[in-house]
């Protein structure tokens, strides 16, 4: 496809998404050390919207969905999804630190698929799929264990619910992890360089399936990678990161065809030289 | 030096009977070893500091202090506060208590062992706490403790003895009352020395065989 039209974003006719505020970064900072990730970084994604993360190595991308998905903390700032805010909640009109049980009430509808696919190794594919269902949204067995079923078909590993996940391939546990991510009906799915670790062969697998979702659902998808041709097919809006901060924010199009910023461009042909 | 057989051969019966107690001990005293090292384990894990820092204070303690001075505490000590324990729980609860401190790390090294991933996903599924340690940390944190684990039932065994202090009749207790009955030692003790031998040989056999049955972690 050498000619990025409306309809490479997604399925024919799909309306375009707009940016209804669905999660909001609000001057977020966060530093490791003295090294600073984020900088004073707001915006905001919208509901349904599906938007790639890039950048070089350090830029932040990363620590964006780790925030989301609460394994890093940010150092100020506010991050709110839907009505609620992630770190903080309203008491009495004011924003206070949030407790455990709110934290968990809105981390359940984010989930994440990581780079090393992280399944539980002691499981069989198919109870890595329904443990969570069963024990955080109190589905019973039988009902997790269908609704596994039709996700670990549709990733293509309907014949190997009961294997080990040291017994599968890269790609078939990359595959795996999506299925139990999906399992949680999410509303917003994070996926976290989800390719890295695989061979280009075994990476087209799960970008293979990952269009199928983005093209079947209205997940709100946000997305950290190095493969441009997917994010160019599955994205609404591409965010170019370096130092902490957002240098450039366009549609793939826009971004991959006609670059605003130098630094994006020369970000872009160091990429696409590599593939 | 004389050597006489008799004795020798007689004291297998009694030794014996000495054995199954001192066995009684120590598989009591494990079973204490092992779920309490797994409380102060997870204890001392705790984010809250006024429980970790206690139960650490606790552990470095009883580890650092002999077992035998442990072993006349509890029996000396413990009746004047109207605990009355028959000899053989005290010895398996002194034991169990001593031993539970080194198990402690065992499993602290097979939890650090996980990892960080598996935390990681276990949050990006909002498992509860609770659920993330039953199902996904400690099953792949106990079979990565299970070779040490093992080691220590034998270590635990061979410091039956100790329970002499507290007039246990176990093996040594018996070897040395047959002593002192016959005037004879070196026959008693030869046979003591022999059954620990001998028992400690079978129970590394089956650590072994625990360890290959149930030490395996699927690599992820």
């Amino acid at each position: 496809m050498t000619e990025p039209s409306a309809a490479a974003a997604g399925s024919p006719g799909e309306k375009a998404t707009t940016d209804d505020g669905f999660i909001v970064f609000d001057q977020i900072s966060k530093r490791f050390g003295k090294n600073v990730v984020l900088d004073d970084l707001s915006f905001s994604v919208g509901s349904g919207e599906r938007v790639t993360l890039i950048g070089p190595s350090g830029s932040g991308k990363t620590t964006i969905l780790r925030m989301l998905m609460t394994l890093t903390k940010p150092d100020s700032g506010t991050i709110r999804v839907g009505e609620d805010y992630l770190y903080h909640e309203e008491r009495n009109g004011e924003l206070v630190k949030a407790g455990e049980q709110h934290v968990r009430k809105v981390r359940g509808r984010i989930t994440m698929v990581f780079q090393q696919y992280n399944l539980f190794p002691n499981m069989r594919v198919l109870r890595n799929v329904t443990e969570a269902p069963v024990h955080v949204l109190g589905r019973s067995q039988d009902e997790a264990e269908e609704r596994a079923k039709e996700l670990l078909d549709m990733v293509g590993l309907g014949d190997k619910l009961r294997a080990y996940p040291s017994q599968l391939s890269g790609g078939q546990q990359q595959r795996v992890a999506i299925a139990r991510a999906l399992a949680m009906d999410p509303d917003i799915l994070l996926l976290d360089e989800v390719t890295s670790a695989l061979d280009p062969e075994l990476a087209a697998e799960v970008l293979d399936v990952l269009r199928d979702i983005a093209k079947s659902s209205d997940i709100t998808m946000l997305c950290v990678t190095h493969a441009m041709k997917f994010a160019r097919d599955v994205s609404h809006r591409v965010l170019m990161f370096d130092q902490g901060k957002i240098i450039e924010a366009a549609p793939p199009a826009e971004i991959f065809d006609d670059p605003k910023q130098e630094r994006t461009r020369t970000f872009l042909e160091s990429v696409l030289d590599e593939t | 030096m004389n050597w006489d057989w008799q004795i020798f051969w007689d004291s297998f019966p009694r030794l014996l009977d000495g054995l199954v107690i001192a066995l009684q001990a120590t598989v009591v005293g494990y079973l204490i070893a092992l779920v309490l090292g797994l409380v102060f384990a997870l204890l001392r894990r705790s984010r809250l500091v006024w429980v970790s820092a206690p139960v650490g204070l606790v552990v470095e303690f009883i580890r650092s202090t002999p077992l035998l001075v442990q072993l006349f505490f509890l029996f000396y000590v413990l009746p004047q506060f109207d605990v009355h324990l028959s000899t053989l729980m005290t010895g398996a609860i002194g034991l169990g208590v001593h031993y539970a401190t080194y198990i402690s790390e065992v499993y602290r090294a097979g939890i650090e062992g996980v990892p960080q991933g598996q935390w990681e996903a276990a949050k990006a599924l909002n498992l509860p706490a609770r659920r993330t340690w039953t199902s996904v940390i400690l099953p792949q944190a106990i079979p990565r403790s299970a070779p040490a684990l093992g080691n220590y039932v034998i270590a635990m065994f061979k410091d039956t003895p100790q329970l002499i202090v507290i007039t246990l009749p176990e093996m040594l207790t018996t070897a040395q009352g047959i002593g002192s009955e016959t005037f004879r030692y070196p026959e008693p003790i030869t046979v003591a020395g022999i059954l620990y031998l001998a028992t400690a040989l079978v129970m590394s056999w089956i650590a072994r065989i625990f360890e290959r049955r149930f030490g395996t972690v699927r690599a992820a």
